[in-house]
């Protein structure tokens, strides 16, 4: 993953509370390997007539060109899917702004680089006004938690950890093999606690000699 | 001292390190995975790392399981396939389809022993926080830090905040968990607990059976909070002992000592609490298209000329959607087809609570039943759950995620209304144009028996009468 830390595009408005991760992306795609690109799978029944034609006027089909969606109340709630957060992206999606996320929407989206950056109720309807009479360029800026869009300037919320994440692409699992020692004394220390967190009913295991406990 | 709630004690027990930044490192229990795992092995693969403990991760078929016959196209036999080829692999305990423990995972993992108190349990499926209702710290998490666990068996993350749902009183006759749960769901809204580890308690919650802390512990993530748990008690004890992967003889009194020092202290603080009355619940069903659109079943299509803004809007989209008007009343509301199943809703008591209102009866409109789990299709099939679900007119069918989320085929057809006693009411979740009305297995089988939404408790005092 590559960091970011400020992003110019072109905003849409989806004006709809509750953009849940089943709207993001229906079910039914969820078994495409993921080399194969989701972005045609991005709010596809919404988008997308039972035929399967665009309908014209839907914000992103009028804007495909878009990086940045603006939305309303817990947008991403719903299932932990994290195909919902590939089909935003492999869309092109950079940016989702919005008064509040589903929590894991947003956790899966920062390990994307896709930006959740929420802003106040009152701030969402004056930034939908604005893309009223269609798409404008918006400026995210990583670094000062900031939304340029027209004259003016928002600031947004987002967790200190995600930001730092977001601008340098950190990879959790590299970051976690570095505290390898501290992660096998403490395993050492919990079993012995409670025993019981190796599942006792592991025999076949122990008899393949792939007993967790001795590795 | 200061006093510490189960969050913090389940919390502390895992934490390796914890970084400047307010961020942990957890070590984690036991990881469940399912068919869709396929991108977090993808991205070990990539890497080329092998999966850390192979004996804590566990896999099962649930999502893509066919219900009836072989899986429906060869994309579902392929996910099933991926699944058991990396299990293969990694030498990972897999419950495939041809295992009698199969089942859904959020039923096998409880069922089996692997799900217990005090411990920390992850899977890439959001309704992993069932596992919370023994006490332990569940949570579901997205493909990427599915990875991660795979890779170093922890995850990061930060320390929730808690919230204390206390339910006092008691649940009447014909009101459950469900109804329980989309109680709070209405009142708190789809994100009222978003941010918080939802911590239930009250003489409501002590008086419900393992199968009722599950159902009510699987819907917190409805309300936006990603953790729910109730502490264990002398009832957790009972449904775990002598299960296949608990502790054994020697462990056993040991395990009860740690668990029985779980509960929150008594005068532990939470950041946020909130009350309800148990004896104020009605049957619930939804009528939306979010789980916060729930309404008792006596009442009334909403208005969205008396909704103020935003509300107003997303109302009137949802009422277009699910084909309703303003003002009706909801028993007046036809059903072209029901649902019995799900993590949610499918365990055994679930089972009998929908046959004591089939027994003797028949269905007015089709319908199948999806039991949670191999195990407790047996257990159904031995109390002879299935002769009445069948001779009711229900299909009773195979265990798996099945028509909850529609991913094996089993779906519901455009603009068709199911009353359905699984989690969630998106628009196209049970399939495009699917029409769902939330509720409890009593009350999906009443609305089996009349055709329409029903208040479950009209059919029992029949019973009662007869």
């Amino acid at each position: 993953m590559t960091g970011w830390c400020t992003h110019t595009g072109l905003a849409v408005a989806l004006d709809r509370e509750n953009v849940d991760t089943d709207q993001l992306i229906p079910a039914r795609f969820m078994s495409t390997p993921r080399s194969e690109g989701y972005g045609d799978f991005l709010l596809h029944d919404m988008r997308k007539k039972s035929d399967g034609t665009p309908i014209p006027d839907f914000p992103i089909n009028a804007v495909p060109d878009a990086s940045i969606v603006i939305s309303r109340r817990n947008f991403g709630s719903g299932s932990s899917r994290e195909a919902a957060v590939y089909a935003l992206v492999d869309f092109g999606i950079r940016v989702v702004i919005a008064p509040s996320f589903g929590d894991i929407f947003a956790s899966n989206s920062v390990n994307n680089g896709l930006l959740p950056a929420r802003v106040s109720e009152a701030e969402v309807d004056a930034a939908i006004a604005k893309l009223v009479d269609g798409a404008q360029e918006v400026t995210v800026d990583l670094t000062d938690k900031t939304i340029r869009l027209g004259n003016t300037t928002i600031e947004f919320t987002l967790d200190d950890v995600w930001q730092q994440k977001l601008i340098n692409g950190w990879d959790d699992i590299d970051l976690t093999q570095k505290h390898k020692r501290a992660i096998a004394a403490s395993r050492a220390q919990h079993v012995q606690r409670m025993p019981w967190a190796i599942p006792v009913q592991q025999t076949n295991f122990r008899s393949a000699r792939r007993d967790t406990v001795s590795q | 001292m200061t006093s510490r709630r189960l969050l913090d004690k389940l919390w502390d027990a895992h934490e390796i390190l914890r970084r400047d930044d307010g961020t942990s490192l957890l070590w984690v229990d036991r990881h469940l995975v399912h068919e869709g795992s396929h991108h977090a092995f993808a991205k070990i693969a990539d890497r080329g790392v092998p999966v850390a403990e192979p004996g804590l991760t566990f896999g099962v078929a649930d999502h893509y399981a066919p219900t009836r016959g072989g899986p429906a196209t060869d994309a579902i036999a392929r996910m099933i396939a991926t699944l058991a080829s990396n299990a293969d692999k990694h030498g990972i305990t897999c419950f495939g389809l041809d295992d009698p423990r199969q089942g859904i995972v959020h039923v096998i993992g409880p069922e089996q022993g692997l799900t217990l108190p005090g411990l920390l349990i992850n899977c890439g499926d959001s309704h992993t926080s069932t596992h919370g209702a023994f006490g332990a710290l569940a949570f579901g998490i997205g493909a990427t830090e599915v990875a991660h666990v795979l890779a170093t068996q922890t995850v990061w993350q930060k320390k929730p905040k808690a919230m204390r749902i206390n339910v006092t009183g008691r649940l009447g006759p014909g009101v459950g968990a469900k109804d329980l749960a989309l109680a709070w769901i209405a009142k708190l809204g789809a994100d009222g607990a978003r941010g918080h580890a939802i911590e239930y308690t009250g003489s409501a919650v002590r008086s419900l059976s393992m199968e009722g802390r599950m159902t009510l512990c699987n819907l917190s993530i409805e309300g936006g909070g990603r953790f729910g748990m109730i502490a264990p008690d002398e009832i957790t004890f009972a449904y775990v002992k002598g299960r296949p992967f608990a502790p054994n003889d020697t462990d056993w009194d040991r395990a009860i000592d740690l668990w029985s020092s779980l509960p929150s202290d008594a005068d532990a603080e939470f950041e946020t609490s909130v009350s309800l009355d148990a004896s104020e619940i009605a049957p619930i069903v939804t009528w939306g298209t979010t789980p916060e659109d729930a309404l008792p079943v006596t009442a009334t299509v909403p208005d969205p000329a008396r909704m103020q803004g935003s509300a107003a809007e997303r109302a009137r989209n949802a009422l277009d959607y699910m084909g309703l008007a303003p003002g009706r009343k909801l028993t007046d509301i036809a059903v072209d087809q029901v649902f019995i199943g799900s993590c949610t809703n499918a365990r055994i008591e679930d089972l009998r609570s929908a046959a004591a209102v089939l027994a003797g009866r028949r269905a007015k409109v089709p319908g199948i039943v999806s039991p949670g789990s191999r195990q407790v299709k047996v257990q159904a099939e031995a109390e002879g759950l299935d002769r009445i679900f069948v001779d009711a007119g229900l299909e009773w069918v195979g265990s798996g995620c099945s028509m909850c989320v529609a991913m094996n085929g089993d779906h519901v057809e455009a603009g068709k209304r199911c009353a359905s006693t699984t989690n969630r009411n998106f628009r196209g979740r049970q399939g495009r144009g699917a029409r769902t009305h939330l509720m409890s297995p009593a009350m999906v089988a009443a609305a089996a028996v009349t055709g329409h939404l029903t208040d479950v408790r009209e059919l029992l005092k029949e019973r009662e009468v007869a």
